[in-house]
C-alpha cells in the first residue's frame, strides 16, 4: 500500500490514519510476541529450546594470578549442539570471564560489558580493573531480573593484584580464591575443596583447574569433550585451547578383535578353482571428432 | 413446509463446530482463533502485561533519574537537580522532524549515555526501523492539526 502518497482528507477513516503514524520507539528488547507465545503455549505447542551451555567453568588464584578452566560441550536439551564451543570470552585484554547458561545470553553479555569496558577504558585513559567489570555485569544481569540466564566466572589481573568473581544470572556475586559453576559445578568444587591451596605454582595449579574440569567432564552429562584453560597473569595471557582433549571422538577404549592362533586349526586343505579368463575387447573407437 | 432433517439430505458438519459455541464460529464454520475472547484479542490479553520485563524495562531511565536527583538534592539543595534538569530539557529540544530519527547527541551526553552501549543500540535500533510512518500525517498531528 503506497501510504506517501495518501493525502488525509476530511473524510479519511481513522484506520488508514492509524496505520501510516509510526510511534517512535526506545528501542531495545521488544515483548511484542509474548502474549502469542503464551497462548501457543497454553494451546500445546512446544516452544523451540535454547542452547545451554551445560557446563562446567571453574577458576583458581595462584601466585602469579588466574586460572580459568571450562570443558568445550554446548548441548540443546539432550543434544550436544557443538563439540568444541568457546566458553571462555574475552573481556579486556586483562580480563577473561568463562559463561555458563544459555549461550547467547552469555556471548551477548559479555561482549555488551567488553564494549562498556573498552569505551571506559578510553574514557578514563587506564587499564580497566576487574571489580569494574564485575559492577557492570551485576547491575546489566539485575535490571533483566534473572531473565537474561547467564552465570560466569569472571577472573583477571589488574594493578591491584588478581581478581576471581563470580556473576549469578540475578545479579548476586561473590569474590572468591576458587570458583566453579554450571551443571558440573559440584563435581569441579569437590576437586578444589580436596586440593587447594594458596599461593600455588604455575604447572601445579593448571593440574588441579585441568582436574576439576575432567571431573565435571566425565561425571556430568552437560559437560565433555575438551579441557580449555586460560593463564591471565601481569601482562600476559595465555589462551590455551585446547588444553586436553579429553574425549576423543571414534577412539574406542577395547578392542575386539581375537588374536591369531585364539582357535587352534585342526587341517587345513587349499583347493585351486580353475578359472577361464576371456578378455573381449567392446565397445567404439573414441570418437575424436 | 416439512422439516428436512440433516440426516436425510445426507449433509456432514465438521466435528470441530459442533463443539464450539455459535457465536465464535466464523465464515468456515470452525473456530476462529485470532478473534477469540480468551487468545489473542481478547479485552484480558491488554490488561495483563506481555513479559514481567516490559513494565520495568520502559521505566529504568525515569527511575535511575529520580533516584540519582533526590541523592543530588539531599546532598547539593534544590538548585542541582534542577539546573540539570533544565540542560536537559533545554537539549531534547532541537529534533527532527517526526519521522525522522534525532540523533540526540547534546542529550546523550548529558545523561552521560554517549560511552555507554546497551541493548537498544544493538537490538530494534531506532535509527533504522523497519516501519516509518508517512510524514505529512506525523507532522500534521505533532502540529495538533491532524484531522
Amino acid at each position: 500500500m503506497n501510504e506517501l502518497f495518501h493525502l488525509p482528507t476530511k473524510r479519511s477513516n481513522m484506520a488508514t490514519v492509524n496505520s501510516a503514524y509510526a510511534e517512535p520507539s526506545l528501542g531495545g528488547f521488544s515483548f511484542e510476541n509474548c502474549k502469542r507465545n503464551a497462548y501457543m503455549e497454553t494451546k500445546g505447542i512446544k516452544m523451540p529450546t535454547a542452547r545451554k551451555t551445560g557446563t562446567t567453568i571453574a577458576g583458581i588464584i595462584f601466585k602469579d594470578g588466574v586460572i580459568l578452566g571450562a570443558d568445550t560441550r554446548a548441548t540443546e536439551d539432550t543434544i550436544v549442539a557443538d563439540k568444541n564451543c568457546s566458553k571462555i570470552h574475552y573481556i579486556a585484554p586483562n580480563i577473561y570471564c568463562c559463561g555458563a547458561g544459555t549461550a547467547a545470553d552469555t556471548e551477548m553479555t559479555t561482549q555488551m560489558i567488553s564494549s562498556n569496558l573498552e569505551l571506559h577504558r578510553l574514557s578514563t585513559g587506564r587499564e580497566g580493573r576487574v571489580c569494574t567489570a564485575n559492577r557492570m555485569l551485576k547491575q546489566f544481569l539485575f535490571r533483566y531480573q534473572g531473565y537474561i540466564s547467564a552465570a560466569l566466572v569472571l577472573g583477571g589481573v589488574d594493578y591491584t593484584g588478581p581478581h576471581l568473581y563470580t556473576v549469578h544470572p540475578h545479579g548476586s556475586t561473590d569474590k572468591l580464591p576458587y570458583v566453579s559453576m554450571g551443571s558440573g559445578s559440584l563435581a569441579a568444587m569437590a576437586t578444589f575443596e580436596d586440593r587447594f591451596k594458596p599461593d600455588m605454582e604455575l604447572e601445579e595449579a593448571k593440574k588441579l583447574v585441568r582436574d576439576a574440569i575432567a571431573a565435571g567432564i566425565f561425571n556430568d552429562l552437560g559437560s565433555g569433550s575438551n579441557v580449555d584453560l586460560c593463564v591471565i597473569t601481569k601482562g600476559k595471557v595465555d589462551y590455551i585451547r585446547p588444553h586436553e582433549i579429553a574425549n576423543e571422538k571414534g577412539v574406542r577404549q577395547g578392542n575386539y578383535k581375537y588374536k591369531r592362533g585364539t582357535t587352534a586349526v585342526l587341517t587345513k586343505s587349499v583347493r585351486s578353482l580353475p578359472i577361464d579368463i576371456e578378455t573381449t575387447v567392446t565397445g567404439e573407437a573414441m570418437d575424436t571428432s | 413446509m416439512c422439516e428436512i432433517s440433516k440426516m436425510d439430505l445426507n449433509v456432514t458438519t465438521p466435528a470441530s463446530s459442533l463443539e464450539v459455541p455459535l457465536h465464535q464460529t466464523g465464515q468456515y464454520g470452525v473456530k476462529e482463533t485470532m478473534k477469540s475472547a480468551e487468545g489473542l484479542s481478547g479485552v484480558k490479553s491488554t490488561l495483563v502485561a506481555a513479559h514481567p520485563l516490559e513494565a520495568s524495562e520502559a521505566l529504568v531511565r525515569k527511575n535511575r533519574d529520580q533516584v540519582d536527583f533526590t541523592m543530588l538534592r539531599n546532598v547539593q539543595g534544590m538548585h542541582a537537580p534542577l539546573r540539570l534538569q533544565m540542560e536537559r530539557h533545554i537539549a531534547g529540544k532541537v529534533q527532527r522532524l517526526p519521522c525522522l530519527h534525532s540523533s540526540n547527541v547534546a542529550l546523550d551526553t548529558l545523561r552521560g549515555q554517549d560511552e555507554h552501549i546497551d541493548f537498544n543500540h544493538v537490538l530494534n535500533d531506532p535509527t533504522a526501523p523497519e516501519v516509518m510512518g508517512d510524514p505529512h500525517i506525523m507532522i500534521e498531528r505533532r502540529a495538533g492539526i491532524l484531522q
